[in-house]
């Protein structure tokens, strides 16, 4: 097959993708007689139309970010990593058992300890698949989706039996404490104009105490962590020894024994940072939002990390992009159920079109593509 | 006596034309690449027929489209005078072309006669087919000495009588013209012997053969003419016994090349190597390598020969830490772990052993990863790539890339490249650049040359040496006899797990050896 030159491949495929997605998605539409246009409308006003719109955009796209990167980085490790949902899970009550264990003076502070305890339990929950891959050959795909599961019963268990406050009827941990609320946008001084309210004279409105109101947006400063993680990643998977390792192995394990790379060693690390990256998904929904432990508080985005990796092709400004571009989808499509009558199970469809065509198809885009190149190359 | 069957095919067939085969003007593009620009070649019926080129040179492709496996872009096919199309393999074997591929298509646990009909069967039932096969088959058993017992297995039948098994299956179908790709690669000295004396029965029963090959000695031994293949086109056709080996070997590469291998004699040092009893089981707890035991001197080149798969590779691996073993292994008086987690690659590239390993496809190199993050396998964490503490030089990798693809002649000399975008031959450049740069103790090199072109050969047999002369240890493995011949100091003649004996090059000659590689011939 032909090569395709970079930016093609990078930019031009997934951009083909999109569209064959959207054009699909347009039919359905059609099909149940809706308007495709309005719908497109709704979803880009709903989802990008204002800095409230953004700021639940960019929320999504922070958890996508982290459970991106964990299967990114287990993909170059040769490693199918699935069990992000449960290892987000895991990392949730990792934060859940810091936040409450300590009326914390700063959010600062209360935010380091919660990192670590999110990303010890994920890591700690993808340690058990990993090492049963390097020791045992147990598939990695087979036991991360069991461990999904496991995850998912240990926390019911945790939240109905232990976590949950005497006398509170859902399952759920208490309240976390208010030293461990972080910042919302609205809430960081910068960003806080973007946030203002105005009444409908274009007055700016202001609370009982004559101060400014803020509309309330779910997105927070996990949102810069996650950016930081996407950098982290990129420095450690190409400009460092172990990064290195990984990807060696990752191609080749033969090749890889053969220069002296431990497939045992390898395994462990790369299942343990991306468990951990998934964990620290935590911070942003169950610290930076919920702010208590509540039952599958991952809601899917682990799986949703497998589709951003694929469409931002292993690559962090890939997963970047992607993690937006999902945010969109979901917050879009949120704005469809609320304010149409389109059914609330369309955005599911357009995001399985989405992975289907960016993650499923995109090879024959790219067979597509590269055709033509090589037509155009040979005359 | 040939059997009136043969003779009468041959009747009826009643040519017009000379020629079994002629090709005319056939051109073959893959994308941007060339492979076959205008071939034209006649083969005279009745005679051995040979095509050598180096990798890449575009042999392969043509005898795909005289398969059936590609079409041609443009050109004609003509067997027997008549123009055909072969758009599949059943037209190439109705047109009575049979083929004999190097990775043979045979099923493993079925017997001889078994693969023999497969796919040639008369009905649905087997029964009369395979009385029909049994017959025939010894009746070309007989005429052509291709003895094989019809009711074996073939994972029972050694690669020899495999490969028989192919030309037998080709002969069943009725071919007239038959095909080998790279035949005694998998052979022993013997074997090959053998294999040509049943093509030259072959061709004195009228049958044509086309042999390609790249090697220069069996063409000279055994075909009557001769075409050369370079860049994808035909450079020449010429009668084998018009030409020689050099003239041959100047038209492959385009240019004239030193076929002989020209040494010093060795100055030898002390022990650097020291192998006692080295013993390896593979996954499946089959012992490979059934304790072995030598030395190897600084300033020596000691060569293993062996037909592949005789405990070679189980050597290499072992000694180079892929492998676990037991015995007992002492480089340069210190003894070297053999299992445990200090026993792997880069324990042993800190002893000062470099390998460059018989695979580099699959050992030697990340085909995804270009040229400089190759360079950098295995000595990922050697001090001079690094930053600091934490983050990689990928400059200094880079710089060091370019700084070696000069001295070891790698084309193009683009660090940046993948890997799998070189030639075999400078692939390999890139593994020697990268293990012999080290100035290593000891070299285990595996495979040197196979599937390198002849410039490329020459090239790294000078580099082989040129460390030996520096005073190192080199262990060298390789199935080409005559690589072992040339290069070596000392040869080591390895069978089933075991070495079968020693001898200096000068006081043996190949079909000693190749007995000694059989199995044969006491210590």
């Amino acid at each position: 097959m032909t090569k395709l030159p970079t930016w093609a491949d990078v930019g031009l495929v997934p951009l083909i993708s999109l569209t064959l997605a959207a054009l699909v998605s347009a039919g359905v539409l059609l099909a149940i007689g809706q308007s495709p246009m309005q719908a497109l409308t709704v979803m880009v006003n709903g989802a990008l139309g204002s800095s409230y719109a953004w700021g639940y955009t960019l929320y999504y796209a922070t958890s996508f970010i982290f459970t991106g990167l964990a299967v990114t980085v287990a993909f170059h490790a040769g490693l199918f990593n699935i069990g992000g949902e449960g290892q987000a899970q895991l990392g949730g009550l990792g934060v859940a058992l810091v936040c409450l264990a300590l009326p914390w003076p700063h959010w600062t502070i209360a935010l380091v300890a919660a990192m670590f305890g999110a990303a010890l339990f994920g890591a700690a929950w993808a340690a058990i698949p990993a090492y049963l891959q390097a020791k045992r050959g147990s598939h990695i795909v087979i036991t991360t989706i069991m461990f999904n599961y496991i995850a998912a019963a240990l926390l019911i268990y945790l939240l109905v039996n232990v976590l949950r406050p005497d006398g509170q009827m859902d399952p759920a941990s208490a309240n976390f404490p208010s030293g461990a609320h972080l910042p919302q946008f609205q809430e960081i001084p910068i960003l806080q104009g973007l946030f203002q309210r105005f009444g409908a004279d274009g007055l700016p409105r202001l609370n009982a105490e004559g101060l400014p109101m803020y509309q309330q947006v779910p997105a927070n400063v996990t949102f810069f962590i996650a950016i930081l993680a996407c950098v982290l990643v990129w420095v450690m998977l190409w400009h460092t020894r172990l990064g290195y390792a990984i990807r060696a192995f990752g191609k080749s394990e033969k090749a890889a024994v053969y220069a002296g790379i431990s497939p045992l060693r390898i395994i462990m690390i790369a299942m343990l940072i991306s468990g951990a990256l998934a964990g620290l998904m935590a911070i942003n929904n169950v610290m930076g939002q919920a702010e208590r432990l509540v039952q599958n508080s991952a809601s899917g985005a682990g799986f949703i990390g497998i589709a951003v990796a694929l469409m931002g092709r292993n690559h962090p400004l890939g997963i970047f992009l992607a993690a937006v571009l999902f945010g969109f989808l979901f917050q879009g499509g949120a704005a469809l159920g609320l304010e149409t009558d389109i059914p609330i199970e369309l955005r599911t469809v357009v995001q399985g079109l989405v992975i289907l065509f960016t993650g499923a198809l995109d090879q024959m885009v790219r067979m597509l593509l590269g055709m033509f190149f090589a037509k155009k190359g040979a005359t | 006596m040939p059997s009136a069957d043969l003779g009468g095919r041959q009747a009826t067939a009643a040519p017009a034309s000379p020629y079994a085969i002629e090709l005319k003007g056939i051109s073959k593009a893959f994308g941007s690449v060339q492979a076959n620009k205008d071939i034209n070649i006649a083969i005279p019926r009745g005679t051995i027929h040979g095509i050598i080129g180096e990798n890449g040179a575009g042999k392969s492709t043509l005898m795909s489209i005289l398969y059936g496996f590609y079409r041609a872009d443009s050109g004609q096919i003509l067997v027997n005078g008549a123009p055909v199309t072969i758009p599949d393999s059943q037209s190439a074997i109705r047109a009575g072309i049979g083929m004999v591929f190097q990775h043979f298509k045979l099923v493993q646990n079925f017997t001889v006669l078994e693969n023999v009909i497969l796919g040639a069967e008369d009905g649905p039932m087997l029964n009369s087919s395979l009385a029909k096969a049994r017959k025939i088959l010894g009746d070309l058993s007989r005429e052509y000495e291709l003895d094989v017992d019809p009711d074996a297995l073939i994972e029972d039948l050694s690669v020899g009588h495999q490969q028989r098994v192919e030309i037998l299956k080709a002969l069943y179908r009725q071919a007239e013209i038959l095909i080998l790709d790279e035949p005694t690669g998998v052979l022993t000295p013997d074997e090959a012997d053998h294999l040509f004396r049943i093509l030259r029965g072959l061709r004195d029963q009228g049958k044509t053969i086309v042999l390609i090959t790249h090697k220069l000695r069996e063409i000279m031994e055994t075909t009557d003419n001769v075409s050369v293949m370079r860049r994808g086109t035909m450079v020449a056709t010429v009668k084998t016994a018009e030409t020689s080996p050099e003239s041959l070997a100047e038209l492959m590469v385009g240019r004239k090349v030193l076929l002989e291998v020209v040494k010093n004699p060795a100055k030898v040092g002390d022990i650097i190597l020291s192998v006692k009893d080295l013993a390896v089981n593979d996954e499946h707890g089959v012992t490979r390598l059934k304790g072995v035991s030598f030395d190897i001197r600084a300033g020596e080149i000691l060569g293993i020969a062996g037909v592949a798969g005789n405990g070679q590779s189980e050597l290499l691996e072992a000694l180079g830490g892929i492998a676990a073993a037991s015995g007992v292994v002492v480089l340069n008086g210190a003894e070297l772990p053999l299992t445990g987690p200090r026993a792997n690659g880069k324990a042993r590239r800190d002893a000062g052993i470099a390998h460059v390993p018989e695979d580099r496809q699959s050992l030697g190199l990340i085909m995804d990863f270009t040229a400089w993050e190759n360079v950098g396998f295995g000595y990922h964490d050697d001090p001079r790539y690094q930053k600091n503490a934490w983050l990689m030089d990928n400059d200094a990798l880079r710089a060091d890339t370019a700084a070696k693809m000069a001295t070891y002649d790698v084309r193009p000399p683009i660090p940046a490249l993948p890997a799998k975008s070189f030639s075999g031959g400078n692939q390999q450049k890139i593994v020697v650049a990268r293990e012999m740069d080290r100035n290593p103790d000891l070299l285990l090199i595996g495979q040197p040359t196979r599937g390198v072109d002849i410039g490329a050969i020459e090239f790294i047999h000078k580099q082989i040496i040129a460390l030996r002369d520096s005073g190192k240890a080199v262990l060298l493995v390789s199935v080409e006899l005559d690589e072992i011949m040339s290069l070596s100091d000392r040869v080591l003649v390895m069978f089933d797990g075991q070495i079968m004996g020693e001898r200096l090059p000068a006081q043996t000659n190949e079909r000693e050896l190749g007995m000694m590689m059989a199995g044969m011939g006491a210590k």
